[in-house]
């Protein structure tokens, strides 16, 4: 008997193990760090505690969090990406909810080979999808080509480096992860409710809006978070298509970590960015128990 | 009225999500390297590209890490699904549910910070990891990847009929023989899902392979980033075809076994 | 025909001196707050075919996989053979069970899936594989060995599920709802079927269902069961002419009752008042006088006539309903308090002036088939 119990114990010390160590663990260091002061050093920050003129000092101070609060960069930067999260989750939505639904309603087996070109984009790489905006958005590329030689326009569009260019490269790049939940979510939906709705006189605009957008708020909700909480702090898309005032909390997280080299100030930004997350992440989670699939 | 929206829409949605993808394929071929001007067609980007010694390097670094950590991570991954959909009685699942779903939404710049910074600590406090590299890679791939595999095979779990199980039990075997003789085989396609997304997202990752590489350990989204941060280089669209190519062909090959399992 | 004591024959229950194979003591099984078994007690002896009969969440489904070791009992004891089995684990039970819905290996052949049991016990592959030969000939199924469980019709698939079952010679075989998924010209074959086989191979099986005619067919004894509780076990016979409560008379075959009140309780005559008119039963001892109680009157037991009929019970009505079935009409008729009566009566060979609606009729029954319900 023991032995069966040692081995159910094994499954779950052993993950569950490493993603205390690896992932849980690391938070807490990051926190430790955030409240430590910049060093020449190496590693480059204060430790927690140590022996000064023999007597134990600890090092805890918040000046990293003043710094912050009192330079509008940062500010600035966290407000910019929730506001560019927001909108990106919305314009996501507006271009996926239709195309998830489509696929939801088609018959086999058009909606496999729909589901297969849908996911097909995610399993390329998503650096290398960002990359190919480049070549369209920028003043001398593809999009302002074919608009000049169309004669729709007549100076370049400038597109490229600025905000516009990140709403698209996010959008761009996010949309599987918001049509697949959204569809497991509208697939379930059960067509005769629809029925008796219009049986029962409703029209279909107003059974969609009365019947299946409530049914699919579930999946709706579980497609956003899995959009806006990870935009909130994307790099890679404002930083090839985004421009210098292209303000992004990650962007900053980043270039203080690598430019600045000051590891205490990007490890407090990392800690406010968690904090931001926490209420999004309790809706996703709220979302999932209600039976929203990922 | 929504049977004509939606279709339009839809069609509207896939040209969106594919037109770039063709224009990388279309400018792989331009023998001219700017965008605008069409030199005529050429491979002497896809020469170029096998010529690259530092691309190609990267490019098997970055593919012996994807086996390496999506095996791994769907061991660990498979791991936690079992626990979290078949185990009774376990205490703290809503706690260790929450766990998992941490990496899957988590900024990439956290994970990588955060995992830095631990390493740093470790080899400050223990002596290991020595220097960062390969194994600091490994480890924050296995980490993150692992979350996605437990989504995959959990979904996978639940929707299995556990009365099958429940027979072999009755019949005699050990828990430990269900697993191998009965649930193992009928999760095998999730198993192989979860692989291919662990493979796919390892093989992709640039923003924590940044924080966590050392010198020496330069993966291909690495050197591919350095590059594009100049701006357009057609040696990177010939990658990029390559790329879509494989994927294009993979996906295919998996839809046609599938249907043939039918 | 069979080596073995025929429970269905020896009767064992009706000894008091008789050793129970399973004993089920104060079983008592609560999910939250809710109790899904509720203090059950009950003894099964050996060669029986017992049946669990209830309506869904009456418990019974819950109480099978108490035995099979699926569920543990929040209280109580459960024997088999004489060892305690209460807290024992599925897979070291010497019980074997039957899934509702089969269950089979998809990915295993028919020959592999029944072979699994045996080659866990550490049986020798080529021993096991005669005895795999040898059972699928018993449940008619050899030249089915290598097919796999989706090439199977679903009267087959059960036939696997069964072999599989019963070929580790279990002390114990359980069955949940066996015949549910099959039609009804296949299920009358297969009652009959397991009823052989088990004969044959002296297994004690206790099956639940929720098909009374199952349970009727199938059983040495039932046990009724309702929210949690046994409310009556008894042979076929005895559940069916002496329910003990107007439950099971409901629930066993269709029944008409009369609510009424005790007019005289004597030795030889006992008269219950109803809205209809008074009804003679047969004496019952334990009665008070206008005690409230309910009369139960089975359909086929009731004679029907344009004349006046001659029995102890006769009452008038009308006919409001008749369904032909064939071999039996069914006639729903209306007394003069307003109480339905349902009436089944033989069709005869060459019966030209059939009773039809809305004729007056004369009804009848005899004391005896007159049964008295004191709850």
């Amino acid at each position: 008997m023991s032995g069966k119990n040692f081995r159910r114990r094994f499954v779950i010390a052993v993950p569950n193990l490493w993603l205390i160590l690896f992932f849980m663990i690391p938070f807490l260091v990051v926190l430790k760090i955030s409240l430590s002061e910049p060093r020449i050093a190496i590693p480059p920050y204060s430790p927690l505690w140590e022996w000064v003129n023999g007597n134990l000092k600890f090092n805890i101070n918040f000046e990293n969090y003043s710094y912050m609060w009192e330079d509008s960069l940062y500010i600035n930067a966290y407000i910019s990406s929730i506001k560019i999260a927001l909108i990106s989750t919305l314009l996501a939505l507006l271009i996926g909810y239709p195309m998830a639904y489509y696929i939801a309603r088609s018959p086999e087996p058009r909606r496999s080979i729909l589901l297969l070109l849908v996911v097909l984009p995610f399993w390329t790489s998503f650096l290398l999808r960002v990359y190919a905006w480049i070549g369209i958005l920028k003043t001398n590329g593809i999009l302002n080509a074919v608009l000049l030689w169309a004669g729709i326009i007549d100076e370049p569009l400038i597109i490229m480096q600025t905000d516009v260019a990140v709403y698209i490269g996010i959008v761009y790049t996010y949309l599987p992860f918001l049509i697949l939940p959204l569809y497991a979510n509208l697939v379930k939906l059960d067509d005769t409710l629809l029925e008796a709705s219009r049986d029962l006189g409703a029209s279909r605009i107003s059974s969609f809006f009365r019947i299946t957008l409530p049914l699919s708020m579930p999946g709706i909700i579980a497609g956003s978070m899995l959009v806006f909480i990870p935009v909130i702090g994307e790099f890679v898309i404002p930083t090839l298509l985004g421009g210098p005032d292209t303000l992004m909390i990650g962007k900053v997280l980043w270039g203080e970590y690598f430019s600045n080299r000051d590891w205490p100030v990007a490890s407090a930004v990392a800690i406010v960015m968690l904090i931001i997350m926490i209420i999004p992440i309790m809706v996703l989670r709220s979302a999932q128990n209600k039976g929203a699939e990922i | 009225m929504k049977l004509r929206f939606t279709p339009i829409m839809a069609l509207l949605g896939f040209l969106f999500l594919y037109g770039p993808i063709v224009s990388l394929v279309v400018y792989s071929f331009n023998k001219s390297k700017l965008v605008t001007v069409w030199g005529g067609w050429s491979t002497k980007w896809y020469a170029e590209l096998f010529a690259n010694e530092q691309i190609i390097s990267a490019a098997l670094l970055s593919l012996k890490i994807g086996v390496i950590a999506a095996s791994v991570a769907t061991v660990l991954g498979t791991m936690m699904a079992m626990v979290l959909v078949r185990f009774k009685r376990v205490r703290g699942k809503s706690l260790m549910s929450g766990m998992i779903t941490g990496p899957l939404v988590m900024p990439d710049v956290i994970i990588g910070l955060s995992l830095l910074l631990l390493f740093v600590a470790m080899e400050a406090l223990l002596g290991w990891p020595s220097g960062r590299g390969l194994t600091t890679i490994l480890i924050a791939h296995i980490t993150f990847c692992m979350a996605f595999v437990t989504v995959v095979v959990q979904s996978r779990l639940s929707d299995m009929d556990d009365a099958i199980e429940e027979a072999a039990l009755d019949l005699g075997a050990s828990p430990t023989r269900v697993f191998f003789d009965i649930t193992l085989p009928m999760i095998t396609p999730a198993l192989i899902s979860g692989w291919l997304l662990a493979f796919t997202l390892s093989l992709d990752d640039l923003v924590i392979s940044s924080f966590v590489s050392g010198p020496g350990a330069t993966t291909l989204p690495m050197v591919i980033f350095s590059k594009v941060r100049l701006g357009v280089s057609p040696d990177i669209n010939a990658l990029a075809s390559l790329i879509v190519l494989v994927v294009s062909i993979g996906i295919i090959v998996s839809a046609l076994l599938m249907r043939k399992k039918r | 025909m069979s080596e073995h004591i025929l429970a269905a024959e020896t009767k064992p229950w009706r000894e008091a001196a008789a050793k129970p194979f399973v004993r089920v003591k104060n079983i008592t099984k609560k999910f939250g707050d809710l109790a899904a078994v509720d203090d059950v007690s009950l003894d099964i002896y050996q060669g029986e075919l017992f049946c669990l009969l209830g309506g869904s969440g009456c418990g019974k489904s819950t109480l099978l996989r108490m035995l099979a070791g699926f569920e543990t009992p929040t209280s109580g004891s459960i024997e088999i053979d004489g060892q305690d089995m209460t807290g024992v684990a599925a897979n070291l039970r010497p019980t074997n069970m039957m899934f509702q819905n089969y269950a089979l290996f998809p990915h295993m052949n028919v020959e592999k899936n029944v072979a699994y049991g045996l080659l866990r016990e550490g049986v020798p592959k080529g021993e096991a594989m005669q005895r795999v030969a040898k059972m699928l000939d018993l449940v008619k199924l050899d030249g089915f060995a290598s097919r796999k469980p989706h090439q199977l019709s679903g009267g087959q698939q059960q036939r696997v599920a069964l072999a599989r079952a019963l070929i580790k010679q279990p002390k114990l075989l359980l069955l949940d709802e066996p015949l549910g998924a099959l039609d009804k010209k296949l299920r009358e074959e297969t009652q009959f079927e397991l009823i052989r086989i088990q004969e044959d191979l002296g297994v004690t099986f206790i099956v639940v269902t929720h098909d009374q005619e199952e349970a009727m067919t199938l059983s040495t004894r039932i046990g009724v069961m309702d929210a949690g509780k046994i409310v009556q076990i008894g042979e076929p016979r005895q559940i069916y002419e002496t329910p003990d409560s107007k439950y099971v008379a409901d629930f066993i075959g269709s029944v008409n009752i009369f609510d009424g009140e005790v007019d005289v309780a004597a030795p030889d005559l006992m008269r219950i008042n109803t809205a209809e008119g008074p009804v003679v039963c047969e004496p019952l001892a334990g009665l008070t006088a206008r005690q409230k109680l309910h009369v139960a009157v089975r359909p086929e037991r009731i004679k029907l006539s344009r004349q006046p009929v001659e029995a102890a019970n006769t009452m008038r009505g009308m006919v409001q309903e008749v369904a032909y079935m064939g071999n039996l009409s069914v006639y729903r008729v209306q007394l003069a308090g307003g109480q339905f009566v349902r009436v089944t009566a033989a069709n005869g060979l060459h019966d030209e002036n059939p009773i039809s609606w809305d004729e007056e009729v004369y009804i009848g029954w005899s004391a005896a088939a007159s049964t008295v319900l004191t709850q």
